[in-house]
């Protein structure tokens, strides 16, 4: 390992907060489904997976703030910072809007976080490693759902195949967001610490490509791709989001269960 | 005086360190999981250890699905146990090397089986084992021919199936 870049502690704590906060806000998203999905099965999937989300980033969040050493907890990492302080990709926080939406969602980022979570398991962080052997297998059974119901809503009926052709569109772009390379992915990924985003583009296009063709749905390209939530600048709907995330810590600081 | 093993709460004097560390371990295996309670930490393979340091007894357990709320109450009955068999515990959270459904014991898979819960297909560990798992035996006739419901069921680590011999819908207990 001597011959490995070391990476700073700012870095580092800094890409676990990336991670830890797209977890977090779409395991929040995810829960919303809780009790309003479109039949039982789903309304028990759907807060299964959030618990996958949000169990994978507490264990981010209890990382980061042992990396940082300012004495934050997991609480104070995910319940109080402020919108400018939160680092999760746009696509997370946008609103659920309808089923389509949403399991296309799912699929990006399982997509986007299955390579990543492999690269991780040879990390040469341990406490990653550990983290990542786990969740890659959850994340797993993720792609699989959201593919199986964008083939369903793509391949269904005309309005379930209108509505999937809408969320292509609505989501196209906030794709690129998440392979978007800066000083913080480089010197994690020369630190051996994790890939860097950039480099699992083609294992995406591989598990999104094939759902697409059995769907019947085309990519679309932008030219007008959304970014800045790896600064800290937001979408008017993360307000809202924090707003209920927050309320408990925010009117009753400190509590525990 | 009693032998040590007449007063079950107390770990005696005379006892051998290994006696104390096998009697720490069985106080900890002894535990069970509170969201399938017909099957013990130990048949699960979540207890990965139980180590003596002095008089303070350390479990070591790992999480089966990283966002399972039981992995909060499993640890505290651990250390409750412990305390119960008159040690001093501690108990420390593993996730390296990550738990697979494969360290489920033999007795642990009869256990969950008899319980009405599809053990697990063996051999977990490649992603790909994940994917065309369709062959499932009905826990309560045997029959292959079964059907899954839902990918997710009552808790993260189990999906809902069908039996279309017996008619009856039962939990799988996902492969990891």
């Amino acid at each position: 390992m001597a011959d490995r870049a070391t990476v700073s502690r700012e870095a580092l704590t800094a890409f676990l907060l990336r991670l830890a906060d797209d977890h977090l806000v779409l395991g929040h998203r995810l829960s919303e489904w809780c009790g309003y999905a479109p039949m039982l099965e789903e309304d028990l999937a759907m807060p299964n997976m959030a618990l996958d989300l949000i169990g994978q980033a507490r264990a981010l969040y209890q990382y980061a703030g042992e990396v940082e050493g300012k004495g934050r907890d997991e609480d104070q990492l995910a319940y109080l910072r402020r919108e400018r302080d939160y680092v999760n990709c746009l696509m997370a926080e946008r609103a659920n809007g309808d089923f389509a939406h949403t399991m296309l969602r799912q699929l990006y980022f399982a997509a986007f976080m299955e390579p990543m979570w492999r690269g991780m398991r040879s990390s040469s962080d341990a406490q990653l490693a550990g983290i990542a052997a786990k969740a890659e297998k959850e994340v797993a059974y993720h792609i699989r759902h959201a593919g199986e119901w964008v083939v369903r809503l793509g391949d269904g009926t005309e309005e379930s195949a209108r509505r999937m052709v809408a969320a292509v569109e609505a989501l196209a772009p906030h794709v690129d967001e998440l392979f978007e390379s800066d000083a913080v992915t480089t010197a994690v990924a020369q630190a051996g610490i994790a890939p860097d985003p950039a480099t699992l583009r083609a294992a995406f296009d591989a598990v999104v490509g094939p759902v697409f063709a059995e769907a019947g749905l085309q990519w679309v390209e932008t030219p007008f791709g959304r970014t800045g939530g790896r600064q800290g600048r937001h979408s008017e709907a993360m307000g809202y989001l924090l707003a209920e995330l927050q309320y408990m810590q925010r009117t009753y600081p400190g509590m525990t269960w | 005086m009693a032998a040590p093993f007449d007063e079950p709460g107390r770990p005696e004097e005379g006892m051998s360190a290994e006696t104390r560390r096998q009697r720490a371990y069985r106080a900890a295996a002894s535990v069970v999981d509170p969201e399938i309670p017909a099957v013990t930490i130990e048949d699960l393979g979540i207890l990965r250890s139980v180590e003596m340091e002095g008089d303070t007894a350390i479990a070591r357990v790992t999480p089966t699905y990283t966002g399972c709320p039981a992995v909060l109450a499993i640890e505290l009955a651990v250390e409750a146990a412990l305390r119960e068999a008159g040690f001093e515990a501690r108990v420390e959270r593993v996730i390296s090397p990550a738990w697979t459904t494969d360290w489920i014991t033999a007795e642990g898979r009869e256990k969950l089986r008899a319980y009405g819960i599809a053990p697990p297909a063996k051999a977990s560990n490649s992603i790909r084992a994940l994917f065309g798992e369709t062959d499932v035996a009905c826990p309560r006739c045997g029959s292959r021919q079964t059907a899954r419901i839902s990918e997710f069921g009552s808790t993260a680590c189990k999906a809902l199936y069908r039996c279309a011999a017996c008619h009856e819908p039962f939990d799988y207990f996902k492969c990891i």
